[in-house]
């Protein structure tokens, strides 16, 4: 049956969260913006509500949640909302949660999921894009070749989100032309963790470019063991998981602009009154919710076990677009205001061109 | 729980529209297109068949779907087919039972019979609150009078079967919004005549009427709502809301409707390209897709946008929610995104686009009349922008 209502637990989730974005990552966005920090109590705090680790089962120590694409999504709406870098960074362990938990072995759960259900924040990362202009998720430059009882992992990564706090990240590599994982722990010989990236935008998102040279790692650590991982699964989840962002992003811009549009007078009234800026307006939540409603379908198709890899890539392209479009027009309404760094609507803007770009930076 | 898996029974009346779509209605779709005001006898009883499958029209999500595929089969032709159509709709939603009773129990009949709905006048299209015809109550009896243009179905509710429409009037011109009440008008009602029969740049299996009232007369219990007109207070226009609550209804329907024509094209085109050997790479990064890709890509999700919200819409009016907004959204939507991706696909096919040896230019020209019928784009964007900016219309006009 048709159905647009999420859960009563889904909303009782999504309500824990929105509160969250709206007291703690709304307090402090502009700030962790300019100085590229975000305070470690916001951080604990998030991991408190357990979005990283309410999926892991009893047995491995976590609270034994159901894991589900469509919860996932709509929890990465509310924190991209409240800010996209510190959602980003709250949800980054699960980029090596969650292939684990899916695709890892029985010896990869038991060494690293226990890991990620203690009290504190525990950073873990995955890495996928590369410093190319025609970077491919299914064509890396990376690459990973058997070498007796291990993998030899060489190439250069680039946007790998908390690498230098990570206690592992997983190395998306070509093997023979395929793209699987490889877990390298921390301090392997032969991962090198550059300097931190200075980007357009997600400024408080601390992210590292990695070089791989000749980092040999054993043969239990390529993910899910001899039958590898199921990739294409892997990059959908993050599309959705990327897209759901994009529309968070989006409607925190939509609703500054929509706010202000209202208040401000020019020529007598608000220029929201206004044709020109209404229809901005209106056209703008017409796409955030098609693009959400989008979101939604390719999720639950997951969540089904279906292959989404059409659905999935169009709501991707889809929301890249709208998301510029929606933070452009919120710098566009607020005019030379929406051009200072007193108002949001410009971190939006930044934050919101780098969706075309991001790629495997977000998983649910 | 979030769910869009139709039911087995969603499927199965679905695929009996798409078929019927593909066996009655493509074979014959350039002739209706060609020969604009023939009737298509031997479809209209071909239709007749199809309300054992929950019939043409409905306002559910099935009914939507279904509604889909027949304009994906043929969008003048679905508009052509038997059946209470907006005016019946009119009288749902805000008829009493006895009404709906006494008007609606023709569609279930053997014969085929149509509803239409009259709003447009010569002078005033989107701006409604402004129609010159008028009804005036002598005893026990309203007595219509005025002009009504673009009223699909028109001749064949009026004259072909024993079908109604629904005009609206106003019972009092100085009460503005407030005196403007819906009337039904039943076929061989003395004093209604059908006249000019639009010739139209798509959908022309779809009879397009006017309708002059000259002193029609009729009972007074054909009012649908209260007769009362609130004069104390000419800014309360809730009477006037609840009536026009029936185009909350029947936007997702339109919204079907032109995403109906849009998969049809859409369709075309890649089946074009298959045959060709032109594959869509979905998820290949954007910067290594060829032009083609990407505008199939963004023909595709463009439909998808638009059926999402058109879904939304239908999906809240079932479980009686208010969608004012929602059906809105859906409409401006499907009407912009059919256009784009008909006009798209005459582009990439070339000349089999622009071509009459295929349906593609046709399909084009029939989408546009999503993007104008039941609100105008530019008036649904206003309904939206007036909605969520929490603005009345003097606040944003």
């Amino acid at each position: 049956m048709i159905s647009f209502s999420p859960t009563e637990e889904q909303q009782m989730i999504v309500n824990m969260v929105k509160q969250f974005a709206t007291d703690e990552m709304r307090k402090v966005y502009r700030e962790c913006d300019e100085n590229g920090e975000i305070p470690q109590k916001v951080i604990e705090t998030a991991w408190g509500l357990g979005l990283v680790s309410s999926c892991i089962p009893e047995s491995y120590g976590g609270a034994g949640g159901e894991r589900s694409v469509l919860t996932g999504v709509l929890i990465a709406e509310e924190l991209a909302w409240g800010d996209l870098s510190m959602a980003m960074h709250v949800l980054c362990p699960s980029l090596f949660v969650l292939p684990i938990l899916e695709m890892g072995t029985e010896q990869q759960k038991k060494k690293y999921l226990p890991l990620f259900c203690g009290a504190k924040f525990t950073a873990a990362t995955a890495a996928l894009v590369e410093p190319k202009f025609n970077f491919d998720p299914n064509a890396l430059s990376t690459t990973a070749s058997k070498n007796g009882d291990s993998y030899v992992l060489n190439g250069e990564k680039c946007f790998v989100p908390l690498a230098a706090e990570s206690e592992a990240i997983l190395v998306y590599a070509a093997e023979d032309g395929q793209t699987q994982g490889f877990i390298v722990d921390k301090g392997t010989p032969g991962l090198e963790i550059k300097e931190r990236e200075k980007n357009m935008g997600i400024k408080a998102l601390a992210t590292y470019e990695l070089a791989l040279k000749d980092c040999r790692v054993p043969r239990e650590n390529r993910l899910g063991g001899d039958k590898g991982c199921d990739f294409n699964r892997l990059l959908n989840c993050s599309r959705v998981a990327l897209a759901a962002m994009a529309v968070g992003v989006a409607k925190a811009s939509y609703e500054y602009a929509r706010d202000y549009a209202k208040t401000r007078v020019a020529f007598g009234e608000p220029i929201a009154s206004r044709q020109a800026i209404a229809f901005m307006l209106a056209e703008t939540a017409i796409e955030i919710d098609a693009t959400r409603l989008m979101v939604w379908e390719a999720a639950w198709m997951l969540d089904k076990k279906m292959e989404a890899t059409r659905e999935a890539s169009l709501v991707k392209f889809y929301a890249d677009d709208m998301v510029m479009t929606a933070t452009d027009r919120g710098v566009q309404i607020l005019g030379g205001h929406g051009y200072v760094r007193e108002h949001p609507v410009e971190l939006w803007f930044r934050n919101g061109r780098g969706f075309a770009t991001f790629d495997g930076m977000a998983m649910v | 729980m979030i769910d869009f898996e139709l039911s087995p029974e969603e499927k199965t009346t679905i695929e009996a529209a798409h078929k019927f779509a593909e066996e009655f209605m493509r074979p014959i779709s350039r002739y209706y297109d060609e020969h604009e005001h023939e009737e298509p006898e031997e479809f209209i009883q071909k239709s007749m068949g199809l309300r054992s499958q929950g019939g043409v029209f409905g306002l559910g999500v099935a009914a939507a779907l279904r509604v889909e595929e027949y304009c994906w089969g043929d969008a003048g032709l679905m508009l052509a087919m038997p059946g209470p159509g907006l005016g019946g709709a009119a009288v749902f939603a805000s008829g009493t039972r006895e009404q709906i009773e006494r008007f609606l129990k023709r569609y279930g009949e053997d014969k085929p019979c149509w509803g239409a709905m009259a709003m447009t006048e010569p002078h005033c299209g989107s701006d409604t609150a402004a129609i010159n015809t008028t009804a005036v109550r002598e005893d026990n009896e309203w007595v219509i009078n005025g002009e009504k243009i673009f009223v699909t179905a028109g001749k064949r509710a009026m004259e072909k079967s024993n079908g109604l429409t629904v005009v609206w009037a106003t019972v009092d011109k100085t009460a503005g919004r407030a005196g403007m009440k819906p009337f039904v008008v039943e076929a061989g009602t003395p004093g209604v005549k059908v006249e000019k029969q639009e010739k139209k740049l798509g959908i022309r299996a779809s009879d397009t009427v006017t309708l002059v009232f000259d002193n029609c007369r009729i009972p007074f219990d054909n009012i649908l709502g209260s007769p009362e007109v609130r004069k104390v207070d000419k800014t309360d226009t809730s009477g006037f809301k609840k009536a026009m609550a029936t185009f909350d209804a029947t936007r997702p329907i339109i919204a079907a409707m032109a995403i109906g024509v849009a998969r049809a094209a859409l369709d075309f085109v890649k089946e074009t390209l298959e045959k060709e050997g032109v594959k869509i790479r979905y998820g290949l990064p954007r910067q290594k897709l060829t032009a083609l890709e990407r505008d199939v890509m963004e023909m595709e999700s463009q439909y998808k946008a638009a059926k999402m919200l058109m879904l939304r819409a239908v999906w809240m009016m079932s479980q009686f929610q208010p969608n004012n907004l929602e059906s809105s959204m859906a409409k401006v939507k499907a009407g912009l995104a059919a256009t784009r991706i008909t006009q798209k696909a005459v582009e990439i096919l070339g000349p089999l686009g622009y071509s009459r040896k295929y349906l593609v230019e046709k399909w084009m020209r029939d989408a546009k009349i999503n993007d104008i019928f039941e609100g105008t784009g530019q008036i649904n964007m206003l309904v939206v922008a007036r909605r969520i900016l929490d603005f009345t219309r003097e606040q944003l006009k």
